[in-house]
Formats: C-alpha cells, structure tokens, sequence
C-alpha cells in the first residue's frame, strides 16, 4: 500500500507535495488541539488553524469558491460565534481533562474510533475509488470562467432547488435562534408586579443581560399605567384594552 | 499535476477520527461542538477529493450546501446551549451537568 503512495507522490510535484504537507500538519495539530485543550478559548483558536489548514487543501484541489467561503463561514462566523457564547457564559476558564465519571467510556471511545479508523482505511488501500459516472453535475476542469464560475452554473441550474431549499433553511434557523434566545414570557411577570414595589429589582440569581435592559423599562411601562388610572393622561381610545400595558413591554423584549 | 488523491482520503479519515474521539471523550458541550465541525470538515475535505476525482462539480456544490447546514446547525445548537444554561443560572457547561431528566 505504501509503494502505491509513494510512486504516485513521485509523480506528482514536489510543491503540491509540500503545500499537501504543512497543510495537513496544521489539520492535525489543530484537531488534536481542540481536543486536548482545556481552556474552550484554546480550542476554539485551534479550530480555526485546522479550518485554515481544510481551506489550503481546497484551494490545492482547484476549490477556490469554497475555500474563501470556508474562512468566511467557518473562521469569520462559526468559530466567532462559538468566542461569542464561551464568553457570554463566562467558561472560559480550565477545566479538569482527567476526570471521566464513565470509567468504561475512554477505552471504548479508543477502541471504537481506532477499529473503525483502521477499516476506513483498509478500505480506501483495497478499493478503488475513482468510481461511478463521471461528470453528472458538469465538469470541474476546462471550464469558462473556471471553478467559481462552474460551481456557480451548477448551484443555480442543476441545484436550484436545493439552493432555494437552504434559503427557508437559513431562515428557520435564524427565526429559531431569536426563539431560543428569548427569555420565556412567564418569567416576567414576577419582574413587572416587582418593579414598581421599591426596592423590587427581580429575583436573584436570574440577572440577565435582558434584566439590565428590561427593568427601566417596566418601571417606565408602570409610571404609564399609573398616569393613565389617576387620569393625568389618556390614552388614544381606539386601541384594544389589553394592547395598552402590553405594548411597552412587548417592545423591551425585542433585543 | 496534482497529490494523489488517496493522500487527501486518508487525512480526512484521520480528521473525522480525531473529530469523534473528541465527541465521545470530551464533557464540554462546548468542545464537543467543536469536534462536530471537525468531522463536518473531514466529510467537505473527502466530497472537494471526489470531485477533483471525478472531475465533477456536484462534489464541490453539495459542500457549499453543507456549509449552509453547518452554519444553521451552530446557530440553533449554541442558541440551545445558552438556552439551558441561563436557565440553569450557569455552573459549567458540561454534559454531566445535563440531568435533569434522570429518572
């Protein structure tokens, strides 16, 4: 199996040899970094050397879209993203790697990955892959305008759907995201009864980013609807009895 | 003329590996996030092989899609994840501290 390698490698320049070299040096040390690492800061910052190191091998492969979208999405926006919530939960601190509560669960972990590790490979050694149609989607080589230009006639002709699909995708996913991130409705109702009580500043241990923002704001709504039941100011009479206290509120809850 | 694409197989082999170990070792959802996107990264690495393989670009656009869903899959699972644990009032953010429905 290694002479096949070899003799291939042979042909094959020694730049693309070295350029397919440190990349995947930088792939592997970043991998086994982020999961060797105990600070989550660390592992993130491994993850964008490995991200890097997949686009270098993209861009090796006549890949060149995805490699910039590679660092765009993975390093400028996932790996930011992922920062973002290690901050914002405040974990950024050392954890203890050495303690497991599942004693069985290391060496089957070892066992399992090495096994299926070794087929993978077994298997790529035994078979040849270069197989199936060729070119169903159109050719990668020889075309105008290059790759760019061929993933872009493939994503919009024969992908189409698929693309218009990973629209609503997006979309779910960010109005999922505003969803989860809400802080559920009933939680507040204690918080309003309390804001106008003095010194009634909402229950402890539930301070939130939303709290800072949320309780002038209650206090604002109920200065309101105090003005308005000792009729220093009245309201506009077409809007719905419920819609009055509820707008205000509703409107510190949007960030 | 290009590397053997053998050599790339096997490196996205040994990525996906590292990247389950990670799963299956680590605690912090966090991290273990993390060793998803590494997998996710080796099954790109093996799809942008088989296209320069095949000499096909169906290899590198279902990549693009990919990178769309890993997008959207961080986007809900960190909102998950800081769901739990601000309603938890946030000690760690280990899978062990996940028990509440333990019987």
């Amino acid at each position: 199996m290694l002479g096949v390698l070899v003799v291939q490698v042979a042909v094959a320049t020694k730049v693309d040899a070295a350029v397919f070299a440190i990349a995947a040096f930088f792939v592997l040390v970043g991998a086994i970094g982020v999961v060797v690492a105990r600070n989550p800061v660390h592992a993130a910052l491994m993850l964008v050397m490995t991200l890097f190191g997949v686009a270098v091998l993209f861009v090796e492969q006549q890949a060149n879209f995805l490699a910039a979208a590679q660092v765009i999405v993975y390093a400028g926006a996932i790996v930011v993203l992922f920062l973002f919530v290690i901050m914002f939960l405040g974990v950024d601190r050392r954890e203890n790697i050495a303690f497991e509560p599942l004693r069985a669960q290391r060496p089957l972990a070892v066992g399992l990955v090495a096994s299926s590790l070794a087929g993978l490979l077994l298997l790529g050694v035994a078979a040849h892959w270069s197989v199936g149609a060729h070119s169903v989607a159109g050719q990668l080589r020889g075309q105008p305008g290059g790759d760019v230009a061929a993933l872009g006639r493939a994503v919009f002709t024969t992908y189409l759907f698929p693309f218009e699909a990973t629209a609503a995708l997006l979309v779910i996913a960010v109005v999922g995201a505003v969803v989860l991130a809400r802080r559920p409705p009933q939680a507040r109702r204690p918080d309003r009864e309390q804001a106008a009580a003095p010194g009634g500043d909402g229950p402890p241990g539930d301070r939130t980013a939303g709290d800072v923002v949320g309780d002038p704001m209650d206090a604002l709504a109920q200065a309101v609807a105090n003005a308005v039941a000792s009729g220093l100011v009245s309201l506009p009479e077409d809007l719905p009895e419920g819609q009055r206290q509820e707008e205000p509120v509703g409107e510190s809850a949007a960030p | 003329m290009s590397l053997s694409g053998n050599w790339y197989l096997a490196l996205s082999a040994v990525l996906f590996a590292i990247g389950a170990f990670g799963l299956l070792v680590r605690r912090n959802v966090l991290v273990m996030f993390m060793c998803v996107e590494l997998m996710l990264n080796a099954a790109n690495l093996t799809l942008v092989t088989f296209a320069r393989m095949l000499n096909d670009i169906g290899g590198q656009a279902l990549v693009f899609f990919v990178l769309v869903v890993a997008a959207a899959e961080v986007v809900v699972g960190l909102g998950i994840v800081v769901a739990i644990f601000r309603r938890r009032s946030g000690e760690g953010t280990t899978a062990d501290d996940l028990h509440i429905m333990k019987g």
